[in-house]
């Protein structure tokens, strides 16, 4: 089984924020939540660089560690999923996050947490494969399709590229090696516990 | 310049251009001959040493989505996992055992002489309105908390993990609600016995001796010994940044960012369990460890000779006010 990773190349993100256009719109996110975001580090200056960021589906997952109902798994493919029938809402896999990934809409009298919701690797949830209970929760399921996640597939510079690990890794790497030059394969010491050597 | 003669003029032209040329050779000799702007960026790794979270400019106008990295939530998950649950453990089974160990030892404090048959009010009804109010969200407080840090590895196998999420959902819906009632509870708390609980010259001697319920002696004290004033604080500045911290934990992003999140589930965390074992301490020296003790919350009315043995100052007060019931006789014996 291949681990799936999410990698950015922010030497060739160019900020257009397809991927998060396109993540909203395949999924159907409600109003006030994105599940992936571009951000811009030293905006306007020299070394500016775009980074894409969602869920990176973690080795040995903060979020599941710390989730008090345990409604975190992950799949075969190394994809980390959580079934919002057991969450709880309590906002712990939030504070344990290292890139800010879940997010919860807001509900009830004093706006309290609803069920969390985070990028699913467009993977869906514990409900059967492609089911309507399954995208309305969750959103579609390419792979189940046999597709990776919209937003690396339409990526204009190829820039957000998701897949097998070791694949996207090797990429990468050549890419280093043609353009001489690396920011970085960002996120992925933390969510990982590996850089890409260059 | 003009007076000055071809030759010197030649001269100085020729020394001139020797060491321009000489300078631009040493600077080609120091740079790369080809320099790549673009391939100079800023680097994860240096960022993340520097500020510990990466943080830029998004397009969204939800201002959290621009943090795009902060490990600092490894950190807070070993204590969340690890840490919190030794200290709780620890301090809430610690204070268990130890008031087992307590009661095999010492039984039940009884009044000395029995019961006198002559009461007087220790507590008025709004008084123990605001006790039990505090009280019953206190309890219930505890236990949707320590489910939450606990729930999981204790509940799950026993009950299974949809029983245990729906139970947690309501657990977490009574502790965020019942946390009203209870900061109501220690705020009038703080203020309805606060002239009562300021340390005295009597709290010295009846620490000494123990409070009497080490050893056998009975130090004099007012309405409140020195033992209650301690519950009375722990309530109040424990209570207030439980309060605190929880709210900040309920309306995430009012006042705090990630950081200041996990900051306040620790401080919440560990005054909480602390809290927990306190009022463990409490309970059992308002119910079996002390005869005569529950009625002061329960019916509002205290046995004299309880007074006598327990607030002998506050008794003589109150009894010079006569307030005390039941005829000024004493028991026939």
């Amino acid at each position: 089984m291949a681990r799936m990773k999410f990698l950015c190349d922010a030497d060739r993100c160019i900020e257009c924020n397809a991927c998060v256009t396109a993540c909203k719109n395949e999924h159907d996110v409600p109003w006030g939540i994105n599940r992936r975001r571009v951000v811009t580090i030293n905006d306007g200056k020299p070394g500016e660089r775009s980074v894409s960021m969602a869920c990176m589906h973690c080795t040995d997952a903060p979020c599941a560690a710390v989730c008090p109902v345990n409604c975190f798994y992950t799949t075969a493919d190394g994809v980390v999923l959580h079934s919002k029938d057991l969450c709880i809402g309590c906002g712990y896999c939030f504070y344990a996050c290292p890139f800010g990934a879940p997010q919860y809409p807001r509900v009830g009298n004093f706006s309290s947490r609803g069920k969390m919701d985070k990028c699913t690797y467009c993977a869906g949830g514990p409900e059967a494969d492609q089911s309507q209970a399954e995208y309305a929760k969750y959103g579609s399921n390419r792979l189940a399709e046999g597709k990776l996640p919209l937003c690396a597939e339409m990526c204009s510079t190829k820039s957000l590229l998701a897949g097998d690990g070791e694949i996207i890794a090797q990429i990468y790497k050549e890419r280093v090696v043609k353009r001489g030059y690396t920011s970085g394969a960002w996120g992925w010491q933390t969510a990982y516990r590996e850089t890409i050597a260059s | 310049m003009a007076t000055m003669h071809a030759p010197v003029r030649f001269f100085i032209a020729a020394l001139t251009l020797c060491l321009v040329a000489a300078f631009t050779v040493s600077a080609q000799a120091q740079q790369p001959t080809t320099v790549n702007p673009t391939a100079q960026s800023v680097k994860e790794q240096e960022l993340l040493k520097e500020l510990k979270k990466i943080q830029g400019r998004g397009t969204l106008p939800d201002a959290r989505s621009q943090v795009i990295e902060q490990p600092a939530g490894r950190d807070w998950r070993q204590f969340h996992q690890v840490t919190l649950r030794w200290i709780g453990a620890i301090a809430i089974l610690g204070m268990l055992a130890l008031l087992v160990l307590f009661y095999l030892i010492r039984g039940m404090v009884r009044i000395e002489g029995g019961r006198s048959g002559r009461t007087l009010v220790r507590f008025n009804s709004f008084e123990r309105f605001v006790h039990w109010m505090t009280a019953t969200s206190f309890i219930i407080l505890a236990l949707s908390g320590l489910n939450i840090t606990f729930g999981k590895e204790l509940l799950t196998p026993l009950i299974g993990a949809e029983a245990f999420a729906s139970f947690s959902q309501w657990a977490k819906y009574a502790h965020n609600y019942l946390s009203f009632p209870f900061t109501l509870g220690v705020v009038l708390i703080f203020l309805i016995w606060i002239a009562w609980n300021f340390p005295s010259g009597d709290d010295v001697r009846w620490i000494r001796e123990g409070g009497g319920i080490v050893g056998g002696r009975h130090p004099p004290a007012r309405r409140f010994n020195a033992g209650q004033k301690v519950i009375y604080w722990v309530v109040v500045l424990g209570g207030g940044a439980v309060a605190i911290t929880g709210y900040l934990l309920m309306f995430p992003f009012y006042a705090t960012d990630v950081a200041g999140m996990q900051l306040a589930q620790m401080v919440h965390g560990i005054v909480s369990v602390l809290f927990v074992a306190v009022m463990l301490a409490h309970i059992y020296i308002g119910t079996i460890g002390m005869q005569g003790a529950f009625e002061a919350m329960g019916k509002g009315e205290v046995d004299v000779n309880w007074a006598q043995q327990h607030h002998s100052l506050w008794l003589e007060k109150q009894a010079a006010k006569g307030r005390v019931k039941g005829g000024g006789m004493a028991p026939a014996e």
